[in-house]
């Protein structure tokens, strides 16, 4: 009985810190209207921070936390919203979520430069001190953490619902333009509740980074457990978001009490907040189909089957002259960047032409490692054969979700799957276990590919015929039944279409491929292992998928050969974050996203088609056409 | 006479690529109601948004109360002194009525004032104040709106067809607050739908076609060249015969 009331005391205090992390990310999202994936980041880099000054420079804690949590975090989280989300109001949520997910990177990157990996210690509060209540140690530092979580919430309550600011808040969200019409600069409201989102953000960071040990990757990873209470409440109502976070700080807690048995289910306190979760969003009421909105913007011209057949070939010679020019260590590279570039295709498919969107893309790619690695023996093509068919039943699982969701409670979803299967899934013996699986590479028709040069041959020649094969699929009656629902669903059900099994046949298809890929991906390097396929990695792909164009296959490969080259040529992180965060801005910025650099590139290369006469960009197609409608509904 | 309250001239504004006016000339004299007339896309909605700084107009001026305003933000415009209820339902949906009215304090009047004002002359308003203002009827969304304009006392209204999918009772209603605020000597320019409302109350009407303002007058003047218009005899129009009557 008294370890049941420890482990509840150590639980309250675990849910204050989550109800403190969770109510920032509410904040900014009902004031906003933009779900920051970055708000773990933000109380991370705060947290280091707070020990730079603190434990570095030996500044009092009561004047480092002021610096911090008041002046430092505020100002860092109005500079994003100036720099960053004030460009975003009005655009898709595939494109803000792209945009905070590559400030996270980022901002990882940037603690990882400053602040190389180390033994830092992060004392508590107080440390030692404490009190007594009914035979239980309660420290000074729980006990300051409750009570800054209590006083948060009150405040931000208050806050939200009495005061003007807090009105004027939530009506920028519920309609800037009118908001503006009211006297009210939405932009500076914006700005405010970016810099009060961050200052909660830093405090939960230094609350919980004594426990945490300051690590760059589980503090950031804060903000899995702030989702799985900000959805308690529908990210909208701060009640029941602290209610959430302290029933999950409370069942994380009682996962340890030794009569719970929680080791029977391994990985389960890791996946617990994913599986809450993934609970909620089951339980989240079917979103009503928007009418009357024009959701996607102009896409880039499909090539005909024999445009697209002359850029394969083109490739697959391209990639035979690479292969003898470059040496056997700089072909490992581009290679990598050419099974990326076929994980990324699958990203294309579901994403560029389906608008639905995937975090948990590397677990389909595990999911076909395991299956070349098990059944692939000697390079049979029974692993190949069997990747797809282990990766399409999963993702056929993860779409289960998607059918009633859509936007960003889809991308959560596959989030917390994700998530689920890095601790739950591939640690299981019979998957990857603890342990490195060899991952062969092909033979087929007498042919091994085990060299370098011939599987990258290999690789090449796969990408595009796969390339081939979504073009097709994209000119015929699939393709446009997909694209027709991303453009608009409610469109789609009045002619009839049934938006559920299109839906559920995209995420199969595009587990299957990435499953497929993930047969060579692992063949690439060899071995494969549970932390070759976590969550995170998933992040960067769709990042650079997104940077090289998501919907082009031109541009899966351009994303896919950057995000290699950045993944074998930095290892710091410094450079990949700011590279992702700068390119990911950018095409934010220059409004060219969703298209990306390959679309980019393209039509820079427009002059050329006269000279070349078989070369012929992905250009737009009739524009004018294509704008009238936005227009007509601007113009009333 | 004092200044025009509004004054557009050669005003030129597009959607991206595609010009929606080209070179409005219209003139809001103070203390009178100018009613904005015209069919479906000939930029009546567009002169608005220009007018209430929403959308930048691409060459022209826009001057408001003798002031060049061309690029000022909509709410520096608002805090001015121009109130605009735009087409459709100028509320926040999500926000309780009381809620609403807290926002239209940002012009500089109190939440007592505004209060007092808004469920003086709708006191239905009153009944629904803890109420989502999106919950609320059609007609009592647009009261609310207008209760803007009754509370902050503007220099100039703008009001974007307001009887939009009302009830005609509704309409009347809304129209007498529009007069009593007009009474109260504020410079009023609304479009609307039924041509003959807007007649009724206005002082001087503008006939709109093609982006151009191509009449302006006293509203007898005015009712008896409005069919042409509509239908598309005068001038240009004629390409858009039948679109709307």
């Amino acid at each position: 009985m008294k370890d049941l009331l420890a482990f509840t005391v150590i639980g309250i205090v675990t849910g204050s810190v989550y109800a403190i992390a969770a109510s920032g990310l509410v904040l900014t999202y009902t004031t906003s209207g933009i779900f920051n994936f970055a708000h773990g980041g933000i109380g991370m880099l705060m947290a280091f921070t707070y020990w730079e000054f603190r434990f570095h420079h030996h500044w009092p804690a009561p004047l480092a936390l002021f610096v911090v949590v008041f002046v430092i975090a505020p100002a860092l989280g109005a500079l994003i919203e100036r720099v960053l989300m004030r460009n975003l109001h009005g655009r898709s949520t595939g494109t803000s979520l792209v945009v905070t997910i590559g400030l996270m990177v980022m901002l990882m990157g940037i603690a990882q430069g400053i602040w190389p990996p180390a033994a830092r210690p992060f004392p508590e509060f107080y440390s030692g001190h404490g009190v007594t209540i009914f035979g239980i140690f309660v420290t000074t530092h729980q006990i300051i953490t409750i009570i800054v979580a209590g006083l948060a919430a009150l405040i931000f309550w208050y806050l939200l619902n009495r005061t003007r600011t807090g009105v004027a808040m939530r009506a920028v969200v519920d309609d800037r333009n009118l908001a503006a019409l009211n006297g009210v600069s939405p932009a500076r409201v914006s700005m405010l509740s970016w810099a009060l989102g961050s200052s909660l953000a830093a405090l939960a960071g230094i609350l919980i980074a004594p426990a945490l040990n300051l690590e760059i990757l589980n503090l950031t990873l804060l903000v899995v457990v702030a989702y799985a209470a900000a959805v308690v409440g529908k990210l909208k109502s701060l009640p029941l978001t602290f209610a959430g976070a302290m029933i999950l700080g409370l069942l994380t807690s009682y996962l340890s009490l030794s009569w719970v048995h929680a080791e029977k289910i391994p990985g389960l306190p890791g996946a617990l907040p994913t599986i809450m979760l993934f609970a909620c969003l089951l339980l989240l009421p079917e979103e009503r189909l928007r009418v009357g909105r024009i959701t996607s913007e102009r896409g880039p011209r499909v090539p005909s089957l024999g445009e697209s057949l002359q850029g394969g070939i083109l490739l697959v010679v391209g990639a035979i002259v690479v292969s003898l020019v470059l040496s056997d260590a700089n072909l490992v590279r581009v290679g990598q960047g050419m099974a990326l570039a076929l994980v990324m295709l699958s990203l294309v498919v579901l994403m560029g032409y389906g608008g639905q969107i995937s975090l948990a893309q590397m677990t389909f790619v595990g999911m076909g490692a395991f299956a070349m690695a098990r059944f692939g023996l000697g390079g049979s093509p029974l692993g190949l054969l069997m990747a797809p068919l282990l990766a399409a039943p999963i993702g056929a699982l993860v779409a289960l979700p998607a059918l009633r969701l859509q936007g960003l409670y889809l991308a959560l979803a596959t989030m917390a799957f994700g998530v689920a299967a890095e601790n739950m899934l591939f640690p299981r013996a019979w998957l990857f276990g603890s342990s490195t699986r060899v991952v062969p590479r092909l033979h087929l028709f007498g042919v091994h590919f085990d060299g370098e040069k011939s599987f990258f041959v290999l690789l090449a020649i796969v990408f595009s015929l796969f390339g081939i094969g979504v073009l097709a699929l994209r000119r015929g009656r699939f393709g446009r039944l997909v694209s027709a629902m991303r453009d608009s669903p409610a469109a789609c059900t009045t002619l009839g279409v049934n938006l559920l099994t299109t839906r559920l046949a995209v995420f199969t298809l595009s587990a299957a491929m990435a499953g497929f890929a993930g047969a060579f991906y692992g063949g690439l390097r060899g071995s494969a292992q549970t932390n070759d396929f976590l969550m995170f990695q998933s992040l960067p792909l769709l990042l650079m998928a997104v940077i090289g164009g998501i919907t082009t296959v031109s541009g899966a490969l351009v994303g896919g050969l950057l995000l290699g080259l950045l993944q074998t040529q930095s290892s710091t992180g410094v450079l990949a974050g700011l590279v992702f965060l700068f390119t990911g801005a950018a095409a934010v910025s220059l409004g060219r996203n969703p298209h990306g650099v390959a679309f980019y590139i393209s039509q820079k290369l427009e002059p050329l088609k006269d000279k070349v006469p078989w070369f012929r960009p992905e250009e737009p197609d009739e524009p004018l056409t294509e704008e009238l409608p936005r227009i007509a509904a601007a113009a009333g | 006479m004092d200044a025009p309250v509004l004054e557009m001239k050669d005003l030129h504004a597009a959607y991206g690529r595609i010009p929606v006016l080209f070179g409005v000339d219209l003139v809001v004299p103070a203390r009178s109601v100018v009613a904005l007339l015209g069919p479906n896309g000939a930029g009546k909605t567009t002169t608005l948004r220009v007018a209430c700084g929403q959308h930048v107009p691409t060459s022209g001026c826009l001057h408001v109360a003798g002031k060049h305003v061309n690029g000022a933000g909509a709410d520096d415009l608002a805090r001015a002194g121009v109130c605009t209820i735009p087409e459709g339902r100028g509320i926040f949906a999500n926000l309780t009525v009381d809620e609403n009215l807290t926002m239209m304090t940002y012009t500089g009047a109190s939440i007592a004032d505004v209060r007092e004002r808004a469920f003086g002359r709708f006191p239905r308003l009153f009944e629904r104040r803890e109420q989502l203002a999106g919950t609320m009827s059609g007609g009592e969304q647009q009261m609310l709106a207008l209760a803007r304009a009754l509370a902050t006392e503007p220099a100039l209204l703008l009001l974007d067809e307001i009887s939009m999918g009302l009830a005609p009772l509704i309409v009347a209603e809304l129209y007498e607050a529009v007069r009593n605020i007009a009474a109260d000597g504020v410079a009023i320019l609304l479009t609307e739908q039924y041509a003959r409302t807007a007649l009724e109350v206005a002082d001087y009407a503008a006939v709109m076609t093609q982006g151009r303002v191509r009449q302006m007058g006293e509203p007898a003047d005015i009712a008896s060249e409005l069919s042409g218009a509509y239908l598309g005899s005068h001038g240009e129009a004629k390409r858009s015969r039948g679109a709307k009557q």
